[in-house]
């Protein structure tokens, strides 16, 4: 259950929709922003609150990839693969990612530093190849040295 | 050339309203609130020939006038902001450096279709966007450009940012209204329209961000003078992006009847490396290639129609004499398999199919009956949909097949032998 704290953080996010249940998509990225990760645990109580069944709240949260139902590394790589991205060398940035860390798209090093996404346009392809970088800032105009810079950052 | 959207991009903290206030701002809200009526805004902006730049090119003025004024519920104007046609990225410019030209946009607009209430979505990954908008929108309620009774009128209005989430399917408008509804987004059959049944079941229009901030300028300067900018049915100027294989990659505010080849050759530093020019996608990826004896089409919605492509999002990516148009096919395809919201059967599994049918000619695996599939395989998903995505799918992927097919067909294996 939330605390009657965090209850009045989702209550300011929920007031501003005429439906409670139109305060979904903030709500998760607001206890996703807390938690890391949207637990099912999470869900269940998101429900509660909102009222409704517990499956709308996981059928949300599975659609959208922003959301995320596992734990992801501290520093975590969405590596933009669509065309203007494939165009200026996303491949190879993707690539240089997976033999520096050993992991493939969609893993987590063993020691829980890095994990590698990749995903379709970021609506930064001026700047491409990008990247997103723990789901908040872009890098652009990526090549493998900066890609070594971020690794040896977070190492 | 007179810059209008853009006017205020790479200016220092031009995001801010006291440097929006200081080029005008807000004065085109104020009049339009003050000593206008609603009819007369709708009616200018007709005048003014602006159309929908998210994609769809629909006259703007037209949109707002099918909101019905007799009905008593709550009427809605929702931003699309879910920006995410890949090679487009225009909105983004709007979002950070000039929030405040959307905001009055949206003014006038909720002034104009008797709305109270507008919701501006913006992806998800846009976190500075979202920042910037949410600051800006705390900026004008606290100089009283939002709120009750803005400007001293008797003009309610609120505004709130709504982030996504990661779907592309969300900037079609109906999925859009589902996803802000707090579901899954899920494209909804038509009828009902949106300006009928759309945002909470009431009455909603539903407008792209760079339409939304031509709207004070067309106020401001006169719906004539906008027209004139344009070409013939499509007045002002656009935000072009240009990305792929050119010297400059950017956003460029030109006039609609720019050409492709002026946008690709003299703003976009045309094609490094001293290569030359194979393909072009004109308006984001749902839009048929070109191929270079196509480029001096002009870049307005009826031009490139015509050579059976399409305006689209603005967004044009180029590539040079080094890409594999099989590749390039596969890349599209992934994105659009990847994208597809699953909830039309032809989509679901045709997105898949077309994708590894792809990659197979790619990785040199197909035989020519796989390559004379494929065609079949497209054409059975557009038309098949409840949205447009499937039409994507099918203009897109099909077109690399179509105009490229030598490259397809020297990448098959040889028929089975009797």
């Amino acid at each position: 259950m939330f605390s009657a704290e965090y209850k009045q953080e989702l209550d300011k996010i929920t007031n501003k929709y005429e439906q409670k249940r139109a305060a979904l998509l903030p709500l998760l990225h607001c206890v996703q922003e807390k938690e890391g990760l949207v637990t099912p645990e999470t869900e269940k109580d998101l429900a509660d609150y909102l009222g409704i069944p517990v499956v709308h709240v996981h059928e949300v949260v599975s659609f959208y990839h922003l959301f995320h139902q596992k734990k992801l590394g501290k520093c975590h790589f969405s590596v933009c693969q669509t065309t203007a991205c494939a165009l200026r060398g996303a491949e190879d940035i993707i690539g240089h990612i997976e033999q520096r860390l050993s992991i493939k798209p969609g893993e987590t090093t063993p020691d829980g530093k890095f994990t590698l996404n990749v995903v379709e346009c970021l609506g930064a392809c001026e700047i491409a190849p990008v990247m997103q970088y723990n789901d908040r800032e872009y890098r652009g105009l990526l090549d493998k040295k900066k890609i070594d810079e971020l690794i040896e950052k977070n190492k | 050339m007179e810059k209008i959207v853009s006017r205020h991009f790479g200016q220092p903290d031009s995001h801010h309203l006291e440097n929006y206030l200081k080029d005008n701002g807000y004065e085109a809200a104020r009049r339009a609130i003050t000593q206008m009526t609603p009819a007369a805004v709708i009616d200018e902006v007709k005048k003014s020939n602006l159309r929908g730049l998210g994609g769809a090119g629909f006259p703007t003025g037209t949109k707002w006038s099918f909101i019905p004024a007799a009905n008593p519920k709550p009427k809605y104007l929702v931003i699309n902001g879910d920006e995410g046609e890949p090679g487009t990225f225009k909105d983004k410019y709007i979002f950070e450096q000039d929030p405040h030209a959307l905001l009055e946009g949206i003014i006038i607009t909720c002034f104009a279709i008797g709305s109270h209430k507008a919701y501006i979505y913006i992806r998800g990954e846009y976190t500075k966007s979202l920042e910037r908008v949410q600051a800006a929108v705390d900026e004008a309620y606290k100089g009283k450009y939002l709120g009750k009774g803005i400007m001293g009128s008797g003009f309610d209005i609120d505004v709130v940012v709504h982030p996504g989430a990661g779907a592309y399917i969300c900037g079609e408008e109906t999925a859009l209204l589902e996803s802000l509804e707090g579901k899954k987004g899920f494209p909804r059959l038509k009828p009902p329209f949106p300006a009928v049944v759309g945002l909470f079941n009431c009455p909603t229009v539903i407008n792209n961000v760079e339409t939304i901030a031509c709207v004070p300028p067309i106020i401001n300067k006169g719906a004539e003078w906008f027209a004139k900018l344009g070409s013939e049915k499509n007045g002002g100027n656009r935000l072009f992006c240009v990305s792929g294989h050119v010297a400059r990659p950017g956003v460029y505010e030109l006039p609609n009847g720019t050409t492709l080849r002026e946008l690709i050759y003299d703003h976009a530093g045309g094609i490094p490396n001293g290569r030359k020019l194979k393909a072009v996608i004109p308006g984001g990826i749902s839009a048929p290639i070109l191929t270079p004896d196509q480029i001096d089409v002009k870049m307005d919605f009826d031009s490139l129609k015509a050579i059976g492509s399409m305006a689209g999002s603005g967004g044009i990516i180029v590539m040079d004499d080094t890409t594999d148009m099989v590749w390039a096919a596969m890349v599209a395809a992934r994105f659009f398999a990847h994208e597809s919201c699953g909830q039309c059967s032809p989509c679901r599994e045709g997105s898949g199919w077309v994708y590894r049918q792809v990659k197979k000619v790619y990785l040199g695996h197909a035989r020519p009956h796989d390559l004379n599939n494929l065609p079949g395989i497209v054409n059975n998903i557009g038309g098949n949909t409840i949205c447009a995505f499937g039409d994507a799918v099918s203009m897109s992927v099909g077109s690399y097949v179509s105009k490229f097919r030598s490259e397809f067909e020297a990448k098959l294996q040889p028929a089975h032998v009797a």
